[in-house]
């Protein structure tokens, strides 16, 4: 039976993905395996989204020196890929006198690896940057390079564009375990038994990434360190206009406030050790944590402005540096693991670090595998979407006469259309659940958090489909959100009379 | 391109429909009902039970017949009616922009505006806590649109957060369903819904009604698995001892109703206090001459005898308005809420009117008492009127009526406020 692919990789996180995309580029097969309903199922759906200048880590380390490598990749990633970014600049703000000679070291360091721009702040130039930060801010280090982006719609776009380069994508298929074949990988068996033949496999699963190393035979262990966040209503966006970080402790960059390319503010992440690897619950003591470290940056953070509360889990590592290597036993494993902070910033040289590792061991293979450079499109193309029409209501005409369902208003609070949902479910590659149609759409994601377009977008998503819309969920088996048909009892709905005449 | 028409309403809930229809009473010939649901009648259509009407028609009606006897009408009248018709936008100088699937793009401008839009549940508690966020979590108004309207039962093993009207109501309703209902927490020491529907809903049914009670943390990872429950003292403080998890797979939030002013925001309209609606005079005209608000996008009523009542007051003055035939007072009265009320309704008196005979003030108190009297004194502090009460609870408005003769010549404010025995006399 001849291979079925020449690269598999599992998890679809922002790595997994941005490495499926680099590896688009080339005359190659590759499968890339999520377990869950989508992409961005990890650690890459909720985190800071911030694109770190790169000043953080220890100059000889992976982590600073693709993040520093990748920093000014994503202008052009973000244009290609249309998903929002912005190049807005990070403050680390110093309180006490001595924390100014800190900063200044933080800025010879970070001047040292090649990062432009980095400026000393005082107290005047600070306050005229951030008019309602703590009054006793003293100075801050002024990072112009730092930037947000939404990660999980950059995972989700990558993930499009390496499909759409002929990549494919399986979501709901679970990796448990690897077959080798005379001290090579061959094949990678998912959940339900099936297999899949492959001459690499490349371990991106994140959280997991140590327990897909086990199955070749590696032991190393990866322990979740949850942070926690809360997420303010846009009416407060104004308030912080740039990534705020208190000073860094050893162990973290600390709980910063940072504006969300959506447009609200995000408070956290604090830093803490659990067991569980899906243990994603909020608790009132880590709440409080950050709060208290909110309060500290801008005294007057609002408290009724919280609109969300979220956890997102790090991989960790010891040693503390990315593990980003080939196997020698097995040939053709590649992990990609304890990929912590600043993960999401690195993912385009990470990605193109492990197109090199792969280029290496192609020779080794027990069949030999070129890199051949295909017709690659690193473009994706935006779909209408009637949120960018807000300013030019009246241009929205044009695209209603060529589809009337872009004339009815789904989620109201967003103003999302039935069109775009449709247009969203009928892409080559997509998400058919509630959660996937509201990342990608907005529609769900307003103040009334889909209670009244919930049951619609599932009606939708059965119609495109084929299924009923009992078996719609909100992010995979066992979230469906519905329990029964109870009896169809629409009230009548011949009524719809034209302006004037009446029928 | 832009069509005009005299008046313009948004949403055809009861308060949009009673205010279309009065309008042409009132002699309007270019009336235009906008609304984005493919039905009429609001709210109404999704509130199956009983209890509607009573005030209005003088018998019991479910909430779909009373919205039938306006549509009936309606359908009859020359209101131009456009169904499945979003209002994205209004400007201050009236003009409207809506999108349908028919038109796609509407641009309509008005000589006078009705905002008729209703309230939208609030969500934001759940959100707040702690634990995992799973699906089975929705506000008791979606489950009752999901069960009446689109025909689903979103759960089986239900725990109610909040002693709202829609709560109380949900959780005969799921229980009818077949789904078992294991209790309504409530933080406050007392229910913030009618009494009759405690009674009919809860007590009926056998549900426990737990007063100072909420939920402390959401256990589930796809779908929710259950809940703590936990007591709080007086001071809402968690006593954590008294902490109990109920496992089930649904929770419903019933957690207090808010005024959909998007629109208004939007057009540059302020909201007030309280009320969480624009501050409106006695015909229900808002701080823009010509705009007009009536039912629960003004104020959440309780019952929508009312809520017809107040849409035909805004009627009667978008056309007057229209007609020039109104008469501004020399000075307007502005009106307080004082001790123990959170809001009265309209903020000010604006407009002189010979015929009128009554004012009709709707208000709400800030908490329970019994053996009060609501007492109106004027700028001076001398009282003008006073209403006795037995009882006064935050979820039942209260309406007083005061005669136009009693208010004082020239006086330039009102101040409505709680006055018993036993309780020291106004402050001043
Ligand atoms: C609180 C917090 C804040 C952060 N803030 C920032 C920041 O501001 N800037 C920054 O640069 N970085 C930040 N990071 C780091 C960044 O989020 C991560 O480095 C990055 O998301 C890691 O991506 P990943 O693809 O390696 O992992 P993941 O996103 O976790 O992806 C792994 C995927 O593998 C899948 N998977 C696991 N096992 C299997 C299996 N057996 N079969 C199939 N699929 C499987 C998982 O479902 C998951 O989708 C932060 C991290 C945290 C936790
Ligand atoms: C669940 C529930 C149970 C109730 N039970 C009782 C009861 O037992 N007895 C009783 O007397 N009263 C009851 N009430 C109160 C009564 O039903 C309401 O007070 C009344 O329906 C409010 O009328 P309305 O027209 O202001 O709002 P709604 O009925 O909410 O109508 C507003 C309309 O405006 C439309 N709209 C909003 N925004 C737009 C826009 N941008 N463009 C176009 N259209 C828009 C909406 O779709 C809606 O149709 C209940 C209310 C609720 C919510």
């Amino acid at each position: 039976m001849p291979v079925e692919y020449d690269v598999t990789i599992i998890g679809g996180g922002v790595v997994g993905t941005a490495i499926a995309r680099e590896l688009s580029r080339y005359q190659l097969k590759i499968c890339l395996l999520e377990k869950d309903a989508d992409v961005a199922s990890g650690t890459s759906k909720a985190n800071s989204g911030i694109i770190h200048a790169g000043y953080n880590a220890a100059k000889e380390t992976l982590k600073s020196r693709l993040n520093i490598e990748s920093n000014p990749q994503f202008d052009r990633i973000a244009r290609n890929l249309k998903v929002p970014f912005q190049r807005i600049g990070s403050l680390v703000v110093a309180f006490a006198r001595e924390d100014i000679s800190k900063l200044k070291k933080e800025k010879e360091a970070g001047q040292d690896k090649g990062i432009t721009g980095l400026e000393i702040l005082n107290q005047e130039e600070l306050h005229r940057k951030e008019p309602e930060i703590h009054p006793e801010a003293r100075a801050a280090l002024y990072a112009p390079t730092a930037g947000i982006i939404s990660p999980y719609l950059l995972t989700i776009a990558q993930a499009e564009n390496a499909v759409k380069n002929g990549a494919e994508v399986r979501l709901r298929s679970e990796v448990v375990d690897i077959k080798c074949d005379s001290g090579a990988v061959s094949a990678v068996v998912l959940k339900d038994s099936s297999e899949l033949s492959s001459r690499v496999v490349i371990n991106a699963a994140g959280l997991y990434a140590d327990e897909i190393a086990a199955l070749v035979g590696e032991s190393y262990e990866i322990t979740p360190r949850k942070g926690e966040y809360n997420l303010f209503d846009k009416e407060y966006g104004g308030m912080v206009k740039h990534v705020i970080f208190p000073m860094p402790s050893e162990e973290s960059k600390g709980i910063l406030i940072t504006p969300t390319v959506e447009g609200n503010l995000l408070l956290g992440p604090n830093s803490n050790p659990v067991e569980d690897k899906e243990d994603l619950a909020v608790t009132r003591e880590g709440l409080e944590e950050i709060w208290e470290g909110g309060r500290a940056l801008y005294p007057d953070l609002p408290a009724e402005g919280v609109i969300a509360s979220f956890a997102g889990l790090r991989a960790s590592l010891p040693g503390d540096d990315f593990k980003i290597e080939a196997l020698e036993d097995p040939v053709g494993f590649i992990d990609v693991a304890g990929i912590q902070s600043p993960g999401l910033s690195s993912a385009p040289a990470i990605a193109t670090m492990v197109r090199d590792i792969l280029a290496d061991i192609a020779p080794e293979l027990p069949e030999k595998l070129t890199l051949r450079e295909g017709d690659f499109d690193p473009k994706l193309k935006k779909l209408p979407s009637f949120q960018d029409y807000q300013e030019k209501l009246d241009k929205w005409q044009d695209i209603f006469l060529q589809n009337p369902d872009y004339g009815e208003i789904i989620c109201r609070c967003e103003h999302v259309t039935r069109g775009e949902i449709v247009a969203e479910l009928n892409k080559e590659f997509t998400s058919p659940t509630l959660n996937g149609i509201k990342r990608r759409t907005r529609a769900g994601g307003g103040r009334c958090q889909g209670g009244f377009c919930g049951p619609r977008i599932a009606e939708i998503i059965a119609e495109e489909l084929g299924i009923s819309p009992l078996e719609v969920t909100k992010s995979g088996p066992g979230s469906e959100i519905l329990w029964a048909r109870v009896k169809d009892v629409k009230p009548d709905c011949d009524l719809v009379y034209g302006l004037g005449e009446k029928k | 391109m832009m069509r005009e028409h005299q008046l313009v309403i948004i949403g055809a809930g009861p308060a949009g429909l009673a205010a279309a229809l009065e309008a042409e009473k009132a002699g309007l010939e270019d009336i235009v009902l906008l609304e984005r649901d493919e039905y009429l009648g609001g709210i109404l259509q999704q509130c199956i039970h009983n209890g509607f009407g009573l005030n209005y028609f003088g018998e019991e009606l479910t909430g779909p017949e009373y919205a039938e006897r306006f549509i009936d009408d309606v359908r009859e009248s020359s209101v131009k009616i456009r169904l499945k018709t979003m209002v994205l936008n209004i400007s201050p100088d009236k003009k409207i922009t809506a999108i349908n699937e028919e038109e796609g793009m509407i641009f309509l401008k008005a000589q006078a505006i009705i905002l008729a839009m209703g309230c939208r549940e609030r969500t934001r508690e759940a959100l707040k806590i702690p634990g995992t966020r799973p699906a089975g979590i929705l506000t008791a108004g979606t489950a009752q649109r999901f069960i009446n309207i689109e025909g689903y039962l979103p759960g089986r093993e239900v725990v109610i957060l909040g002693s709202g009207d829609i709560g109380l109501i949900m959780a005969r309703r799921m229980a009818l369903e077949g789904a078992e209902v294991k209790g309504v927490l409530e933080i406050m020491p007392y229910s913030s819904g009618l009494v009759r529907n405690k009674v009919q809903c809860l007590d009926d049914f056998g549900i426990p009604l737990k007063l100072q009670h909420t939920v402390d943390y959401i256990y589930g990872k796809q779908r929710l698995e259950a809940v703590d429950v936990i007591q709080v003292d007086d001071n809402f403080n968690r006593l954590t001892e008294t902490k109990e998890r109920i496992e089930c797979d649904t929770l419903l939030l019933s957690v207090g109703l808010i005024p959909e002013n998007e629109l208004s925001q939007d057009m540059g309209l302020k909201l007030a206090d309280g009320s969480g609606g624009p501050p409106v005079n006695e015909l229900r005209e808002t701080e823009i001459p010509g705009v007009y608000a009536c039912g629960n996008v003004l104020q959440v009523h309780d019952l929508v005898d009312y809520v017809s009542e107040e849409a035909e007051v805004a009627a009667r003055g978008a056309a007057n308005f229209i007609k020039d035939s109104l008469k501004k007072r020399e000075k307007e009265i502005i009106i307080e809420p004082g001790r123990g009320i959170n809001f009265v309704i309209p903020h000010k008196i604006s407009y002189q009117d010979e015929s009128r005979k009554l004012i009709r003030h709707f208000l709400r108190v800030d908490e329970p008492r019994e053996n009060i009297k609501i007492v109106i004194r004027d700028e001076a502090g001398s009282q003008i009127a006073r209403f006795g009460r037995e009882i006064v609870t935050p979820g039942e408005m209260e309406t007083v009526k005061l005669p136009e003769s009693l208010i004082p010549e020239g006086t330039g404010k009102l101040e409505f406020s709680i006055e018993a025995e036993g309780v020291e006399e106004n402050g001043k």
